[in-house]
């Protein structure tokens, strides 16, 4: 057993650092609060191999494993957890393509994203349909010569944004989980509509929008895997995808922590920083526990991936321990800061406005459960 | 058209420095070490020559320990073409740096058109190193300099002078530059880079391979030590007119009697 990083991933890991330190947060808070879209930095991130970690390299990606990606995800979040959400949400839509695409289908829609910056968004979740995404109603008609897709779908990210969307759909309703199809949908395709940007709590520098789609046309080749694949493609895609976004609870865990350590010794209480306080040092002693074990959770959850053995029930430890613990991490650091740390002067009330968004998305902390119990019951 | 960088590798800026046990030299076991910051600048002005020249070759070249080679391997994974290493202790004097550099690149049988390098390291600061070598090479050299333009084998370089002015260089044929902050801005190392510095070429050698023996020193450290800690600040209460002279006379009197600076 062997728990040290290779010399290659350090020096992946001390570049997304760096690049977080220096591109990202000082951007962070402004970007937060005025809700900009980072595409200058998310193309610089793009620039240096950043981002689309997923991409195997013969369809000219960097050829990462699920830990390499995660490891870069970790520190990238340590930058801005809102602007990572806008990074992982390429992963998470091309995900699918890289599971359940034929060679021709990534070479034509995965490659493209390795020779121009490109952004592509994953549409799963309907007004009416968050957890129990397998009831979903947008709904998929064979118009001979190609697919009439219509439907609403909510809680997109990077729609505004996009060039690719991976839409699912199904057949017919009544068939529930065997009846949903994953397909290829061109944005700027004829009766999509955008919904306007939503007005979040945190991770505001994200785009997020409702896309309506009317009776749009979409190619017959689109389609991943076969009609009534979708569900198996999108519970796949979760496998790889939740250690990732674990690794972004992770990585805004990790800066708080940092944040809190730093700010102790500084402040000065009764006389002593107020590090020196055992109420301060137990909080500290907290973060730092729940940061290792996160730390380790999802790097075994990425680990397994790569080893290509069944890791739902890991990912989604590492999804639900990592998200709450950055809650838990995040809200203590606001503590430790006082009445400094409510204001939006300081870093921290961000991290914890971003880090709620991250118990809620990509399967919440709940769901997280109960896939866990139904593993360990089975 | 081959180009020289000369790189050390520094504790990382936010490293808590502390002596040796023995006062020797510095603790070294617990450092991160980065590329000097100075150095980065000298890096990015070979890739950007090496753009514009498809040509040109980038070798860097450092002097130090084995242990952890961060220092080439960001220049290698920024772009520059191979490496060569000169094993030794990270303590030696810069007299030592620049005789071991010539060996090595006269060892690496390659006609010099170039040198670049850091104004200075930001450990030591002994801004030593660059005209030393230039000295032993032969060649002229410009140090601080912040604007460098090549026009066939005519450089144009840019230094700071006192006072915020610049003096202007112009020079035929190999030379060494010593870089400083705003001559470009330092490149990241791509992901991509940094898989394919794994594969490229670096030649190593140990200091007596390369000529350099201790007689060669000229400075031997006696000893390392932290300076003591500051004392807190006095503080004198000057508001009441009344006693101001009073106030001054002892602040007068301690100066001359205590911080002995008058």
């Amino acid at each position: 057993m062997d728990f040290a990083l290779s010399q290659e991933q350090k020096d992946i890991q001390e570049l997304a650092l760096k690049f977080a330190r220096n591109e990202m947060i000082p951007h962070a808070q402004e970007m937060d609060d005025k809700g900009i879209f980072p595409h200058d930095i998310f193309k610089k991130a793009w620039e240096l191999g950043l981002t689309n970690t997923c991409i195997p390299a013969e369809y000219g990606g960097t050829g990462f494993s699920s830990l390499d990606g995660v490891i870069i995800s970790e520190a990238l979040a340590y930058g801005c957890m809102g602007m990572n959400t806008s990074f992982m949400a390429n992963d998470l839509a091309l995900l699918p393509i890289v599971i359940g695409g034929t060679d021709e289908q990534k070479k034509k829609f995965l490659t493209p994203f390795t020779t121009d910056f490109r952004i592509a968004s994953f549409c799963l979740t309907e007004p009416g349909n968050g957890s129990d995404a397998g009831g979903l109603k947008t709904s998929l008609k064979d118009g001979g010569d190609h697919w009439i897709l219509n439907g609403e779908k909510m809680w997109i990210t990077n729609a505004g944004h996009a060039h690719l969307f991976v839409v699912y759909a199904t057949i017919d309703p009544a068939l529930k989980h065997k009846g949903i199809c994953a397909i290829v949908v061109d944005p700027k395709t004829a009766g999509i509509e955008l919904g306007k940007k939503e007005d979040k709590m945190g991770h505001r520098s994200s785009d997020t929008r409702g896309v309506r789609f009317n009776n749009v046309k979409v190619p017959k080749e689109n389609m991943l895997g076969g009609v009534g694949e979708g569900w198996a493609i999108a519970m796949k895609t979760l496998d790889h995808s939740r250690p990732l976004v674990a690794s972004s609870a992770l990585g805004g865990s990790w800066r708080a922590l940092d944040l809190s350590v730093i700010y102790s010794k500084e402040r000065i209480q009764f006389g002593v920083p107020i590090a020196k306080h055992q109420a301060v040092q137990f909080m500290i002693a907290e973060m730092a526990m729940k940061v290792e074990a996160s730390r380790l959770l999802v790097y075994k959850a990425a680990w397994m991936c790569d080893q290509h053995q069944k890791n739902t029930e890991v990912a989604s430890y590492a999804k639900a321990f990592a998200a709450d613990s950055c809650m838990q991490i995040t809200t203590d650091a606001v503590q430790i800061y006082g009445g400094y740390g409510y204001s939006k002067e300081y870093p921290v009330e961000k991290l914890m406005r971003d880090a709620k968004l991250i118990q809620i998305y990509e399967g919440t902390s709940q769901i997280q459960r109960l896939v866990i119990a139904r593993e360990v019951l089975r | 058209m081959n180009i020289f960088v000369c790189v050390k590798q520094v504790p990382d800026t936010e490293t808590k420095v502390v002596p040796n046990a023995d006062g020797s030299f510095i603790e070294t076991s617990s450092i991160k070490w980065i590329m000097n910051p100075y150095d980065e600048f000298a890096v990015e002005q070979a890739l950007l020559i090496k753009q514009a020249n498809a040509a040109a070759n980038v070798t860097v070249i450092r002097v130090g320990s084995v242990k952890d080679t961060e220092a080439l391997r960001t220049a290698m994974a920024m772009g520059a073409d191979d490496g060569i290493l000169v094993e030794a202790g990270d303590n030696l004097d810069s007299f030592s740096i620049a005789k071991a550099l010539k060996g090595a690149i006269d060892k690496s049988g390659k006609k010099a058109d170039l040198f670049l390098a850091g104004k200075q390291a930001i450990d030591d600061d002994c801004l030593q190193v660059p005209q030393i070598l230039a000295q032993m090479l032969d060649m002229p050299s410009v140090a601080v300099v912040v604007g460098f333009e090549l026009n066939g084998t005519t450089i144009k370089a840019k230094r700071e002078i006192e006072g915020g002015a610049l003096e202007v260089y112009e020079i035929n044929g190999p030379c060494m530059i010593a870089c400083n902050k705003g001559l470009n801005t330092p490149r990241y190392a791509s992901l991509p880079g940094i898989m394919k510095a794994k594969k490229k070429p670096m030649a190593q050698h140990s200091l007596a391979d390369v000529g350099v023996s201790d007689a060669d020193r000229r400075v031997k450290y006696s000893g390392f030590r932290l300076p003591p800690e500051k004392p807190a600040g006095k503080k004198f209460d000057a508001t009441d007119a009344a006693k101001q002279k009073e106030v001054v006379a002892q602040v007068v009197g301690l100066l001359r009697t205590e911080a002995k600076i008058i």
